[in-house]
């Protein structure tokens, strides 16, 4: 009894005053525990169903198999889930000299203000994001727009809507990491657009994300009713930096009839991290969900927004740009399940790769029988900037109606020397000749965005495109 | 006599591994326009691209100066800054740039000053205007699904928008129709009016030269220019053809 009792105060040590020394590293347990899920939900303050939905999810993670295809994620320390899930407290206090140099040049670049960059590297509280989120919560509010953080509305107003919702779209049975997420999600937005109202300002997770310490098991859950509008971005095309290096987010987006979600994402996780994240949509009767998608950063990506078309009329566009550097494999894509007539979905990416970077667009579109009268069209390009790079499509179709009107095309090419050329002769230069051919081709994304993220991009693609020369 | 604008000596360039020219020769002053007339193969595109810098075109003896400077050792990018121009032949497409964004880009790269977006836009739409081109062009992104016409009407806009001191036009007026190569005519003589702006035009038609003021001629045939002259040698090419210079290339 004492000897179990001893036991257990290592492992609260090893969470709490965990230190990166030889001495105190073996004593962290290997694996994840009901203990250690409990703990979280406690501190979470869950109500019942959800400490138990934790503990559900948990079981699930044990007993699901890592995903057998898709880039290696052999990085993955998955002994160690333990510290993905409770980073050493030392996280919090990250100092500024530890940022990588990559990182605090790109925020330079980049031109974001001091005071955000500290916040962005998870080395400060928020500044001026705190004030500007409120303000948006007070504004939006008016129009009866809930905008809050989901473990607060757990408890609030809403808890029996999000008791309905939560984790209905994406079960923990769908894969591994979507049950590790149910066991220990933490932080992330709750948005409910009431029927016939329309939100005319995005509503931006960043202010949120940049909070310390959140941002890595974050679930979004959002609802919007019948007639109603909503821009929701997430993100932001700053470097995000974590010392945990697993980001397994989840986002679940209810869109009810004629109702119309947009929801934009630009990431750019530094280059350390396994980003396996979930995104669904389930989409009514003549309702539309919007995804516009920019993926820059990250070490490994798996990232297919996937959009159920359970109305007639419903309908689906994707949008999306991939840029993977050296060290990078990002594979990316989209999903499409129709499930009743009239539905349709189009699908329009890039992909650039450099570096040696991979490139993989792996989409699917599935047309069930009743879904007559549907169509897809599916097209996406990939752009290798040299011959070490990789590109890769890999589309997929289940169409199970003969009345159905299905469309792909795809394209990989290769920056031409003649291309370089023309742009050189009217006077840029040669770096700047290619990051206009390669802006251009990620154009499609950059116009769905607002104006300043679509800056935001086009520098970053600069700022990628640096070195990118012999 | 004045100054040279440009001055070619035993210029050879090879592609891969086959030389083109052989030595070519010739002098520009500032404000002229020269013609260069030649059968299909005799290298008068290969002229052209070596003198902008094209990679693929590999200088292998002689030697260019453009003003003041050894062009040949001049990246593309400098060449263009210092007041050269090349109308392609084929101008590449490039999606998701606009034309008037990319030309305002070049403007500012040939001037080096920021150019405002407004006055930039009113100049161009004069110059669209004068070309026939709709001003919806200015949005449409670079060359993209243009036709070969609305192509080279292109690039005599940038040429007009640019002001290079020495502009190569590389058969522009190939594959045009009558009206188009009207058109085009009229913006290279809106170009002359500058005193200063000097013309090398390759060609081997002379139909978009008939309302040109030309200084001299030059017949281009297997790689070297093997007659120097006037006007005048406009219409003999039309007239005979290139049959007799044919012997003349060869060493």
């Amino acid at each position: 009894m004492n000897e179990e009792k001893t036991r257990i105060e290592d492992i609260n040590r090893a969470f709490y005053d965990f230190r990166f020394d030889d001495r105190d590293a073996y004593k962290v347990q290997s694996g994840l525990t009901q203990e250690i899920v409990e703990q979280i939900s406690r501190e979470k303050k869950d109500p019942d169903w959800m400490r138990e939905f934790r503990l559900r999810s948990l079981d699930i993670f044990h007993r699901t198999d890592m995903p057998d295809w898709g880039p290696s994620i052999e990085g993955l320390d998955m002994r160690n889930i333990v510290t993905y899930v409770r980073p050493n407290t030392e996280r919090m206090h990250t100092r500024w000299e530890d940022v990588p140099e990559d990182i605090k040049s790109t925020f330079e670049r980049l031109g974001i203000p001091q005071s955000e960059r500290t916040s962005l590297a998870g080395v400060g509280a928020q500044y001026d994001s705190e004030l500007v989120y409120h303000n948006v919560r007070e504004e939006v509010a008016a129009q009866g727009v809930i905008y809050t953080d989901l473990e607060s509305a757990l408890h609030g107003e809403y808890a029996d809507m999000i008791r309905e919702h939560f984790m209905k779209l994406v079960p923990p049975t769908d894969h591994k990491f979507a049950a590790l997420h149910g066991a220990v999600w933490s932080g992330g937005s709750f948005v409910y657009v009431p029927a016939g109202a329309s939100v005319e300002i995005p509503l931006q997770s960043y202010f949120r994300l940049n909070a310390a310490g959140a941002g890595q098991f974050e679930h979004t859950l959002i609802i919007v009713e019948e007639g109603a509008y909503l821009h929701f971005i997430e993100g932001c095309s700053a470097p995000k930096y974590n010392v945990a290096n697993l980001h397994a987010g989840c986002v679940e987006l209810y869109v009810g009839k004629n109702a119309t979600l947009r929801y934009s994402t630009i990431e750019n996780w530094s280059k350390n991290m396994y980003n396996l994240n979930t995104k669904r949509a389930k989409v009514e009767a003549g309702g539309k969900i919007e995804w516009v998608s920019g993926s820059f950063g990250s070490h490994v990506s798996y990232l297919y927004p996937m959009s159920v078309l359970n109305g007639d009329g419903a309908r689906s566009e994707f949008t999306g740009v991939t840029f993977a550097g050296a060290g990078q494999n990002l594979d990316t894509g989209c999903k499409a399940v129709h499930n009743a007539p009239n539905t349709t979905s189009y699908v329009n990416t890039r992909s650039i790769s450099k570096d040696g970077g991979v490139s993989t667009f792996r989409s699917a579109v599935v047309v069930n029988p009743q879904a007559v009268n549907s169509k897809s069209a599916v097209s996406c390009q990939s752009l290798m900037l040299d011959a070490k790079s990789r590109s890769d499509t890999i589309p997929a179709m289940d169409i199970r109606t003969s009345q159905a009107d299905i469309g792909h095309e795809a394209r990989i090419g290769r920056i031409s020397d003649d291309a370089v050329f023309y742009l050189m002769s009217r006077g840029l230069s040669e770096e700047d000749a290619r990051a206009l051919i390669v802006s251009g081709f990620a154009e499609n994304v950059s116009k769905e965005l607002p104006l300043e993220y679509a800056v935001e991009m086009n520098n970053l693609i600069r700022i990628e495109m640096k070195g990118a020369i012999g | 006599m004045a100054r040279e604008l440009i001055s070619i000596r035993d210029l050879a360039v090879a592609v891969d591994e086959s030389e083109i020219l052989h030595g070519v020769n010739l002098d520009m002053g500032p404000g002229e326009t020269h013609v260069i007339m030649g059968p299909n193969g005799a290298g008068k595109s290969t002229l052209a691209n070596a003198l902008m810098g094209h990679p693929g075109y590999r200088v292998t003896g002689g030697r260019v100066t453009f003003g003041e400077s050894d062009l040949l050792a001049m990246s593309v990018s400098e060449r263009a800054r210092g007041g050269l121009f090349m109308s392609f032949q084929n101008p590449i497409e490039v999606p998701g740039v606009s034309l008037e964004s990319f030309i305002r880009t070049a403007l500012e790269q040939r001037t080096g000053e920021k150019q405002r977006v407004w006055t930039f836009r009113k100049e161009m739409k004069k110059v669209l205007d004068a070309l026939q081109m709709d001003e919806s062009y200015a949005e449409r992104d670079l060359n993209v699904g243009f036709s070969g016409g609305e192509k080279k009407k292109a690039e005599i806009l940038q040429m007009l928008l640019l002001k290079p001191s020495l502009a190569i036009l590389d058969e522009t007026d190939s594959g045009l129709d009558v009206d188009a190569v009207r058109t085009v005519s009229r913006g290279v003589e809106e170009f002359q009016k500058d005193k200063n702006a000097s013309l090398l035009i390759i060609t081997h038609n002379a139909a978009i030269l008939s309302s040109l003021h030309v200084d001299a001629v030059h017949i281009l045939v297997n790689g070297r220019i093997v007659r120097d002259g006037g006007p005048e040698l406009i219409a003999d090419v039309e007239k005979e053809g290139f049959a007799k210079y044919e012997g003349l290339g060869h060493e």
